[in-house]
């Protein structure tokens, strides 16, 4: 910092300057609540009146699953990974269980479903842990394998695939008391293990140190091919969950559903503060992430923006909230 | 940089010794040609009558994902990558649509230009966004490949347009022989015309260079901020070129980007282009994009579900990159 340089005159305004850096540095939490607000004020605007318990529900129900997808996110990433087979293994999971729940139930159909991610974030997790693989390329390889497999699997099983079960259905799209959508029942209890785990277990700063500087925590002793093969497994599992919640709300059966909440996902974790390079973040600020790129899209939505233009919007969000990110955390 | 300091060696080297080192150093090219050489003979053996139409078809499909594999080819060497290949070549082939349709085959030519400098102004963005706001390339790629998609969406919502006559003649049919399909010429004509030159210059040394080894690069006087714009740049001209060849090959514009972006890497790392950078040329992926084409085709042959064959593409992806890492963690350790 070249803060010799700035005294005298403008001392005042890089004291403020640097009370904005310290303050979205070491609490970014305050300045990304006060946006969600300003979003949620703009909606009202935009719209008089609709911002009341039934919109609160409408955005929490749609918030909830994209959560889980980013909390996806905002684990790998804190180890300086990503995981893009989300979407994929998401949508798989809501397919095997839409495809099987006639022939052997619900708990088993859901059992299943979270077999073939355990699976699929095994493989992920041996190939970023043991082998080195890029993370990105890794996930996007294997969302090809669960993409087909899934595909493969539709095709034999169309005759028989019946509709979304009535327990997934409420779970992802009902609501009760007006505002709380039952897909918090879920959400809550996950979220409330993610948000001590990182902070309060050894296996939550063993994330941490890895991605900080993976050099130092193999130094101490941390096998990071074993935090690693567990963190692709627990992301995984954490899609299928959303793959879930993802069939009940949009009442689809489809080996894609889920494709689009891709981006979004990376994005919340982005806006909420979690860095791609990994060891700085966590999950609150993911979620309030997750709100403003709700509250932003139902806007955009009720704004009549196509598809197109928030697809834009949001690829332009993520650039400048890094981009700010990047500045504000840049010590050089 | 090995690639300017091996024929320095090479001369002093006896002859066996240069032969030896030679073959050491495009191994894995060689490899790839003797694994296309083997498919080839495969194909003709499980389908006998896989002859001159089974070409033009092999060279008309490789072409676009032939030519993004060069544009992530380039990038990749430039130690970055670039994720919103397919999304440009999405925006480039619905521009040059929507721009041809109706018009003079005259008109076309104005609109193919411009197509091409739409593409090094997309590079452009993508490389001045990685350098000026040090966001990591895969994160601002990432983010770009939604909005050059969402632009294609903007400029037409669903499949349609035209494409110059002339265009669409260029990539279909052959040249002379039957046997040497219009498509292949044109690849090899552009990555001869643009690529090559562009290595002998000082931008393709510094591309090199500062993929191998950024600071180094840096401490040796190489502007490693414009070069990597310029790589991004370059990058979007090979692009544009393969969203061109998406308009020339099916006529219209579709919106929608295909899976070019993920097969692009696919090709690339396969192709023997270190995802570390500094390594690699642009031929190995165009090889491996031959290689990826043909079994498909040869699947097909089978009567293998194509679903199963994105699997099988997959597995491909995930298998050559973790030999490819296993190779240099064990050349890490020795």
């Amino acid at each position: 910092m070249s803060g010799i340089a700035t005294t005298g005159p403008s001392r005042n305004r890089w004291l403020t300057a640097a009370a904005w850096r310290s303050l979205f540095r070491d609490r970014p939490m305050i300045p990304l609540l006060a946006l969600l607000l300003v979003l949620v004020i703009v909606s009202d605007i935009v719209r008089p009146g609709v911002v009341g318990t039934e919109w609160v529900g409408i955005m929490l129900r749609a918030a909830v699953p994209l959560a889980i997808l980013a909390a996806c996110q905002t684990l790998t990433m804190l180890t300086g990974g990503i995981d893009l087979s989300v979407g994929a293994v998401a949508s798989m999971a809501g397919f095997v269980v839409i495809s099987l729940v006639l022939s052997i139930g619900l708990p088993a159909a859901i059992v299943v479903a979270l077999i073939c991610a355990l699976i699929a974030g095994l493989v992920n997790g041996i190939g970023v842990g043991v082998f080195k693989v890029h993370p990105l390329i890794m996930t996007l390889g294997m969302s090809l394998v669960v993409l087909g497999a899934a595909n493969f699997w539709q095709i034999q099983t169309v005759q028989t695939s019946s509709g979304v079960p009535p327990a997934i259905r409420t779970l992802g799209s009902d609501v009760f008391a007006e505002v709380l959508p039952y897909s918090l029942i879920v959400f809550i209890p996950l979220a409330i293990v993610i948000l001590v785990g990182l902070r309060r277990t050894g296996y939550g700063r063993l994330l941490y140190a890895v991605g900080d500087n993976p050099v130092a925590a193999r130094l101490s002793g941390a096998r990071s091919w074993q935090v690693l093969v567990v963190l692709y497994i627990i992301s995984a599992l954490l899609a299928a969950i959303a793959g879930f919640l993802y069939a009940g709300y949009t009442n689809v059966a489809s080996v894609s559903l889920v494709d689009s909440a891709v981006l979004p996902s990376v994005a919340a974790a982005v806006i909420g503060g979690t860095s791609i390079m990994g060891g700085r973040g966590g999950f609150g600020g993911t979620i309030v992430g997750v709100l403003i790129l709700t509250v932003i899209s139902s806007l955009l939505t009720s704004l009549g923006y196509p598809e197109a233009v928030r697809q834009v919007l949001f690829g332009a969000i993520i650039v400048a909230v890094a981009a700010a990110y990047t500045r504000v955390t840049d010590q050089t | 940089m090995s690639a300017t300091a091996a024929p320095v060696g090479a001369v002093r080297a006896r002859p066996a010794d240069a032969l030896a080192s030679w073959l050491r150093r495009n191994s894995w090219m060689l490899g790839l040609v003797v694994l296309l050489a083997a498919l080839l003979v495969f194909t003709k053996f499980i389908q006998p009558r896989y002859g001159v139409t089974g070409v033009q078809g092999l060279a008309i499909s490789v072409l676009p994902l032939a030519l993004a594999a060069v544009a992530q080819a380039i990038v990749v060497m430039s130690g970055g990558i670039d994720l919103s290949i397919g999304s440009i070549m999405a925006l480039v082939n619905v521009v040059g649509a929507v721009l041809m349709a109706n018009q003079s085959e005259q008109f076309g030519v104005v609109a193919v230009l411009a197509c091409l400098v739409l593409g090094l102004v997309l590079g452009a963005i993508n490389g001045s966004l990685i350098v000026f706001t040090r966001v990591p390339d895969i994160v601002v790629t990432l983010a770009m490949s939604f909005v050059w998609a969402g632009c294609a969406l903007l400029v037409i919502a669903t499949p349609g347009g035209g494409s110059a006559k002339w265009l669409m003649e260029l990539v279909s049919g052959s040249f002379g022989s039957e046997w040497v399909p219009k498509a292949a010429v044109a690849l090899i004509l552009v990555v001869a015309v643009v690529w090559l030159p562009v290595r002998r210059t000082r931008f393709g040394l510094s591309l090199y260079a500062i993929g191998s080894n950024r600071l180094a690069a840096f401490r040796s006087g190489v502007a490693v901020g414009r070069t990597r714009i310029l790589a991004y740049m370059l990058m979007g001209f090979f692009a544009a070129l393969a969203g061109l060849s998406v308009t020339a090959s099916t006529g219209i514009g579709t919106p929608v980007p295909g899976p070019y972006t993920l097969m692009s890497v696919a090709a690339v790392v396969l192709g023997g282009v270190s995802l570390a950078g500094g390594r690699g040329g642009v031929f190995g992926p165009i090889v491996a994009v031959v290689i990826l084409q043909i079994i498909r085709t040869d699947m097909t042959f089978l009567s293998i579900d194509s679903n199963l064959a994105t699997v099988f593409q997959g597995v491909i992806l995930i298998g050559v990159v973790m030999i490819g890492s296993l190779i240099q963690i064990r050349r890490g350790r020795a």
